[in-house]
């Protein structure tokens, strides 16, 4: 059999990608008419916070392929050469949900409901001294600016990633001095996307967007616990994508020692996400201060206990134990199971993050929403991945044979 | 204490070591071993050695660890002598995590010291034969163990013939001992 060197989308992954498109649409639908279209803003910001908790997870999960690449582009890595098509083309879907995410969350800043950012609210933040103490920081001007700012450039530092990438495919490098200075340029422009994504995911931009939910409450572990949890379910995504290739025939040179090493970062991510959970947990705990323990209280003692310790079990116990051993991380079954537990798992994580601060009626009691709606919404997102990423395989070569590096790929043993 | 011959093959390069020990084996040869300057990726899997256990015995040894810590302490703060922390429970798991996790790292990290000790034979003062001491510079060593069905001059020229630069018989000890090299084995260069 011949090298299959370009990806060609099966009719039955699209007419899957927009079925699961067409479900996320039926649950916005239903969503906005069984609360958003309700004048009690605390029915409507229901509706509001499933599309920011699915948007914004969704968003960074796709934008940490592009930190995968740029993270090993960094440290001269040459093992991923072998796949690395595949995170690239997860990246391209950044431009797509960016947009998306970007207006959900100006339409919540801006949107007069104030239920979700309720540091929007300048009447009430008037009264209130924390709130006032954090206006520099939490303020719609700064939000907008910081919101739009980061989405461009994350999707431009992307793009400029991998249009160094495909650039080779036409002109290889013939001498000795083009490649170090393709190289060069490569680990320049990475670097300068490694800088942004630490100034924003590993940052501020956590804090910005879900931690304001609480916007009295603080930590600054925050932006890490939630830069591990996308980073892992990233990983599991870019797993997922290269098993189906290879069960496609495509990726012939990426064989069970690539597959090992990305098991290995779905473990150590899965055990990295638990120490800053339970760094900013135990802390919290141990102080025992009532302005702090605001934010677990709902969490994991009230309502939403049952999400909270379901989230634990499978974004800590289920990797640890089923991922530990070296066959687990070659087995394509294994791999594709835990990969699928890891992304619902940490969208449970996000879930747990937004709802219960969001979820309460006019007497501060918090409820559980009919999660049903939220996972339909996020088969919308899957949907649309899939869809997006589909296309964008077919647009390069799935192996960039002509990088310097890719003969390290090719011989990579684990 | 085991003193067998030996058919030792010195090699000067891994490209030519590594189809050489697929050869060999296929050939039938029984390897005591290969000794390599540097650690040669594949190598073991070329030789047939199955896979290590050690990690296996690492996960027993953090387990162990991790009972070790939550019994010790349940049992010292719960049952013998309990204090009150800040109105907090007696038995309050979160405090004792750090701990735990400390614990099992500690007793996974030491056993598998000692089990990678034990394993290569590994001590303070113990000697074993390593046939060529540039083994450890430049040369790479494949000894293969004469039975009694061994021709030793056609295991000779069959190294030769798979690239060995210099192709010897020796008799050497198997198993470990505590002693001093430089009384019990010849050096390189005082053999030349």
């Amino acid at each position: 059999m011949s090298i299959r060197e370009n990806f060609e989308v099966p009719k039955r992954y699209n007419t899957i990608a927009i079925a699961l498109m067409a479900v996320g649409i039926l649950a916005i639908a239903g969503l906005w008419v069984t609360s958003g279209s309700s004048s009690d803003p605390h029915k409507s910001a229901r509706f509001w916070a499933s599309l920011l908790q699915n948007s914004v997870f969704f968003l960074l999960v796709v934008n940490a392929s592009m930190f995968f690449i740029c993270a090993t582009t960094l440290a001269w890595g040459g093992w991923q050469m072998a796949f690395r098509r595949v995170p690239e083309a997860i990246s391209a879907v950044v431009p797509v949900i960016g947009v998306i995410a970007g207006a959900i969350l100006l339409s919540i800043a801006f949107g007069g409901n104030h239920t979700i950012y309720h540091w929007t609210d300048t009447e009430h933040v008037a009264h209130d001294p924390i709130l006032t103490h954090k206006k520099g920081f939490l303020n719609t001007t700064f939000f907008a600016v910081a919101t739009v700012l980061t989405i461009v450039l994350w999707s431009l530092l992307g793009w400029k990633m991998r249009q160094l990438s495909r650039s080779l495919d036409t002109k290889p490098l013939e001498t000795i001095a083009e490649r170090k200075k393709y190289v060069w340029n490569n680990t320049v422009w990475a670097a300068m996307f490694i800088i942004v994504f630490s100034l924003t995911v590993m940052s501020s931009i956590p804090w910005l967007w879900l931690m304001s939910i609480d916007a009295h409450w603080y930590s600054t572990m925050y932006s890490w616990y939630t830069f591990a949890s996308t980073f892992v379910s990233g990983m599991a995504l870019i797993a997922l994508f290269v098993v189906f290739l290879k069960n496609n025939g495509y990726l012939e040179y990426t064989n069970n020692e690539h597959l090992h090493d990305i098991g290995k970062f779905m473990f150590a991510f899965s055990v990295f996400w638990t120490y800053l959970w339970f760094s900013q947990f135990m802390l919290i705990w141990y102080a025992n201060i009532p302005e702090e323990t605001v934010y677990f209280q709902p969490r994991a003692h009230g309502v939403y206990k049952g999400i909270f310790w379901l989230m634990f079990i499978i974004n800590f116990i289920a990797p640890l134990l089923i991922l530990m051993t070296r066959d687990a991380k070659r087995n394509y079954g294994t791999i594709t199971f835990m990969a699928i537990m890891i992304i619902f798992g940490h969208w449970l994580d996000f879930y747990q993050m937004v709802f219960p601060s969001v979820m309460k009626d006019s007497t501060g009691a918090t409820h559980v929403p009919n999660i049903l709606y939220d996972m339909g919404v996020a088969l919308g997102f899957v949907g649309l991945i899939m869809f997006v990423t589909g296309r964008a395989l077919t647009k390069a070569p799935l192996l960039a044979k002509n990088h310097p590096f890719v003969k390290e790929s090719l011989i990579h043993h684990t | 204490m085991a003193v067998k011959k030996f058919v030792v093959g010195n090699f000067d390069d891994e490209a030519v070591l590594f189809p050489a020990v697929k050869k060999v084996r296929r050939a039938g040869y029984k390897i005591h071993d290969v000794f390599t300057p540097f650690p040669i990726h594949g190598l073991d899997h070329a030789m047939g050695l199955r896979d290590t256990s050690l990690h296996t015995a690492g996960f027993i040894y953090g387990i162990t660890g991790t009972a070790t810590a939550v019994g010790f302490i349940t049992w010292a703060l719960t049952v013998d002598w309990q204090i009150n922390f800040g109105g907090k429970p007696f038995f309050s798991l979160p405090a004792w995590i750090p701990v735990t996790f400390e614990l099992t790292v500690l007793f996974a990290a030491v056993g598998m010291v000692l089990t990678f000790c034990y394993l290569c034979q590994l001590a303070p003062f113990v000697k074993k034969d390593h046939f060529n001491p540039r083994s450890t510079d430049d040369t790479f060593v494949m000894a293969l163990e004469c039975t009694d069905k061994t021709s030793e001059a056609e295991a000779m020229s069959f190294l030769e013939t798979v690239g060995a630069k210099e192709v010897k018989i020796e008799y050497k000890e198997t198993e470990w001992w505590i002693g001093r090299y430089d009384k019990d084995v010849k050096l390189f260069h005082k053999e030349n």
